[in-house]
């Protein structure tokens, strides 16, 4: 049982660092990118692409997978994305569709159809006990290394002056330039880091799921979605939370329950909606 | 004697710990010609959402032509006599002044649930005529309301609650960013409203309640502060504080 | 002035373009019988996207799980065929029942919270009816899918993929398409049409006129359903099959690319939309058949950066 929960927990934290930059985007530019887990995608291919074709260790490419889907989202961010930045949900969700489209078929054209294998160190195999509870290395690499992140990004949302700054234009993002906050920077910065972790959670998800492949966007679309809207749209703790949740319901439900399979998240989805249009953190009933 | 059209009895909001509206009560007989004047921040919103619906009060009941519609939906209201206007423009953008009254009379007229049969139908069009006549929007009934002058959009804002038939009208600054030239259009409109509805004229414009109004109500921090003539009213003490403390027509 | 009647039903009147684009469709069919299974697959998909003009174009509510009627309604028509009741028509209308009832509901989430809450919502019941149907295998084959075959059309017009199987099934598809669309044509002239407009542009306005928005959204949601489940209904007869890929995401998404290729609100976008999709599909996947979605992608893309409201003017001022 305290296993199913650890294995729970790991792949909410795999999913808490996936969606990250989604609930961030959307609570401070109040933008719906689908196109998030294209930026999963292209950190899992800078893995699997260094470690399989230049023989770069596992631990090394992860850097790599952070900065490449950063340096790639701010490019958008600046050429494409703040375009439509107060544009109608309907085109936000059109545009980002529009940009999953074309991210698969051109992953499909430059690297085929077959999954990319990410074949992990040995010192990640195997498993620990504890006490007669068993985890996975691998699982509690990913508890540590996502934990540790979770917690430098509250951190740093919470104590540092960029940080205020972000939480200020979350709140109200005209005040905020108002109060001389470059609000422009802001947005880019955090486009940034967003599409960066997303990035660095592919990398990390690839293994579990079986490798990197073209239809790795919509894959991961639909449960990250389900996160943030679980989450609220309203950064890192609600994020965090709903991630944990769903992890956690997840594999139970696919332990105790494994013929309703998904069924349940989806059913705590809409429940959570239904109850609380806004997420289950959001500040108030924004109607 | 008949049942006021419109009464408000001891009404009471809070938001929090504010108390935006205090135990307002009044009451507007058919036909009546009653404004509603106050400075900003008096709680005028607030009580037209009371009286409309939008909002449920904490304390206090809301009276519609003799019942207690306290508990009936803002939609409910207006079928049972209760149309108001905005101060800000509420109008649809894409239908004509002719299709946007037509909407508003199948409405009432308990059509709107009829998906089969046309919109356009031939008895309906004399009503509309009749509309588009009195409120001078005859000229411009097939453009789409986005491309009309915004006086005209004004009149068509007081048309539409008209063509509600009500019996109680709240007029929420019929006047409001209407520029100089096109505000006798406005004025006559309101002169010519129809005698036996009872309006409620919620306004900034001292010239414009004088000259309308038969009753005047002040509001101040969500309470009446009095209720009289416009005689009265102008002679009162009070109201000149209220109204000296802050710009004449704050 | 007595030009306000006439002013009001200017809409009413079939238009020759409009004739012409019907009796184009039945001539392109009679005409080129090899190309009628991907006709009768645009033809299907064009319906699926006139269910979601019906909320989406005329009221205003977006939607990102219209597949959950697609797939009930495919489902429905399926299981009364193995259940020994073949009649096509008889499926196609039999159809109607649970997606509308399903659309009545689950039409009550719509109702709060933002955009983005009835975008998550609509995908969510989606995704829990797909599930459902994977679990229940015993009654939709689960991942294998239902396979059946129905009964010739009025017992004469045999459809399949044999034969004139594909030109009946793209004539039928085509007459029930029709038929749809002249029901949608009435629905949004009429009063009612016209106040899920109102509640569209201005919903405190309409509910100051004493519309409640909330039924008439459950309402049109409940008929959205309806025809999405007709939609389903006919796909899975013309090509004999029910599959789970029915009520995926993908098709949500697609859909309402076809309805905003074509233009949202004035009903024949989607069919438009849809025709051009499926061409543009069928050109590109002749040359690179694993690519064709970039090509989707990038139309998408370009369409929302030169704005979807400046094409929509373009068309209209065409009209």
């Amino acid at each position: 049982m305290l296993t199913l929960l650890l294995d729970g927990i790991a792949y909410g934290m795999l999913l808490f660092v996936l969606s990250a930059g989604l609930a961030v985007t959307l609570g401070l530019m109040n933008f719906i990118n689908l196109a998030h887990g294209a930026f999963a995608m292209l950190g899992g291919y800078v893995t699997a692409l260094l470690m399989n074709r230049a023989g770069v260790p596992f631990l090394a490419t992860l850097p790599l997978a952070f900065l490449i889907p950063a340096a790639v989202g701010v490019a958008l961010e600046r050429t494409l994305y703040r375009r439509l930045y107060g544009a109608s949900p309907l085109d936000q969700v059109l545009f980002t569709i529009g940009l999953v489209f074309m991210a698969m078929p051109a992953a499909n054209y430059l690297l085929g159809n077959q999954p990319q294998q990410i074949n992990l160190p040995d010192f990640l195999h195997g498993r620990l006990e504890f006490q007669g509870v068993g985890i996975g290395v691998y699982r509690l690499f990913t508890i540590l290394l996502c934990g540790a992140i979770a917690a430098s990004l509250q951190i740093f949302l919470v104590r540092t002056r960029f940080g205020a700054q972000l939480r200020a234009a979350v709140d109200d993002s005209r005040v905020a330039g108002g109060m001389g906050i470059n609000v422009d920077l802001l947005f880019a910065i955090t486009f940034a880091v967003g599409s960066g972790l997303a990035g660095l959670g592919g990398a990390l998800a690839a293994d579990v799921v079986g490798g990197v492949d073209p239809s790795f966007p919509l894959k991961f679309l639909v449960i990250m979605l389900i996160v943030v809207s679980i989450g609220g749209a309203n950064g890192v703790l609600g994020a965090l939370f709903g991630a944990l949740l769903l992890g956690v319901l997840d594999v139970l439900g696919k332990y105790y329950a494994p013929t309703i399979g998904a069924f349940i998240i989806y059913a705590v989805m809409v429940a959570t909606l239904t109850l609380r249009p806004n997420g289950l953190f959001a500040k108030g009933d924004r109607r | 004697m008949t049942a006021p059209a419109l009464e408000a009895r001891g009404l009471s909001r809070r938001f929090g710990g504010l108390v935006a509206t205090d135990n307002v009560s009044f009451s507007l007989q058919p036909g009546a010609r009653q404004a509603l004047i106050g400075p900003n921040g008096a709680g005028k919103t607030t009580l037209i959402n009371l009286l409309t619906g939008v909002l449920k009060p904490t304390q206090g009941a809301v009276w519609l032509a003799g019942r207690d519609v306290t508990h009936v939906s803002a939609s409910q209201r207006v079928r049972r006599g209760l149309a108001r206007t905005f101060q800000i423009n509420q109008l649809f953008p894409d239908l004509s002044p002719a299709e946007s009254l037509g909407l508003a009379i199948s409405e009432r007229e308990g059509r709107g649930w009829d998906f089969w049969r046309a919109a356009g139908k031939r008895e309906i069009v004399a009503e509309i005529e009749d509309l588009l006549t009195r409120f001078n929007l005859s000229e411009v009934y097939d453009q789409p309301t986005r491309a009309l002058p915004y006086g005209k959009q004004r009149l068509l804002e007081i048309a539409l609650a008209l063509a509600c038939r009500p019996r109680a009208l709240l007029l929420d600054e019929p006047a409001a960013g209407v520029p100089e030239e096109e505000r006798h259009d406005i004025l006559a409109a309101l002169a010519q409203l129809p005698a036996d509805v009872a309006i409620l004229l919620i306004e900034h414009d001292m010239d414009l309640v004088f000259s309308f109004a038969a009753r005047i109500s002040v509001l101040v921090a969500g309470r009446l502060l009095c209720e009289g003539t416009p005689e009265e009213i102008a002679a009162d003490p009070r109201v000149r504080a209220v109204y000296l403390g802050e710009d004449a027509h704050g | 002035m007595t030009d306000v009647l006439a002013h009001l039903r200017r809409r009413e009147r079939w238009g020759v373009a409009e004739i012409a684009f019907w009796l184009a469709l039945v001539a392109g069919i009679v005409a080129f019988p090899a190309r009628a299974g991907l006709v009768n697959e645009a033809l299907i998909a064009g319906l699926f996207a006139l269910s979601l003009d019906l909320i989406l174009g005329l009221t205003g509510i977006v939607s990102l799980g219209q597949a959950a009627f697609f797939g009930v309604g495919a489902y429905t028509a399926a299981i009364l065929a193995n259940a020994g009741y073949h009649d096509p028509l008889l499926g196609v209308l039999a159809a109607i029942v649970p997606t509308a009832l399903i659309g009545f509901l689950t039409a009550p989430l719509l109702l709060r919270g933002s955009d983005l809450t009835r975008l998550m919502v609509t995908m969510g019941v989606a995704l829990m009816l797909g599930e459902l149907a994977n679990r229940e295998d015993g009654l939709t084959g689960g991942a294998d899918g239902l396979n059946f075959t129905v009964a010739p059309l009025f017992g004469r017009f045999a459809i399949g993929s044999f034969g004139e199987g594909p030109r009946n099934a793209a004539l039928f598809s085509l007459a029930v398409l029709f038929a749809l669309l002249f029901v949608a044509r009435r629905l949004a002239r009429s009063p009612f049409g016209i106040s899920l407009t109102a509640v569209r542009e201005n919903r405190l306005r309409a509910g100051a006129l004493g519309i409640s928005a909330a039924w008439r959204i459950v309402a049109i949601y409940t008929i959205s359903a309806a025809f999405a489940g007709v939609a389903g209904a006919l796909l899975a007869e013309t090509t004999q099959i029910a599959s789970l890929d029915l009520f995926e995401f993908h098709r949500s998404a697609n859909v309402m690319l076809m309805l905003i290729i074509g233009g949202a609100g004035y009903l024949y976008g989607g069919v438009i939309g849809a025709g051009v999709f499926i061409l543009v599909r069928d050109v590109v996947s002749a040359e690179t058949p694993e690519y064709w979605e970039f090509w989707i992608g990038l139309m998408l893309v370009a369409l929302v950066l030169f704005g979807r409201e400046r094409l929509a003017n373009l068309v209209r001022l065409r009209r």
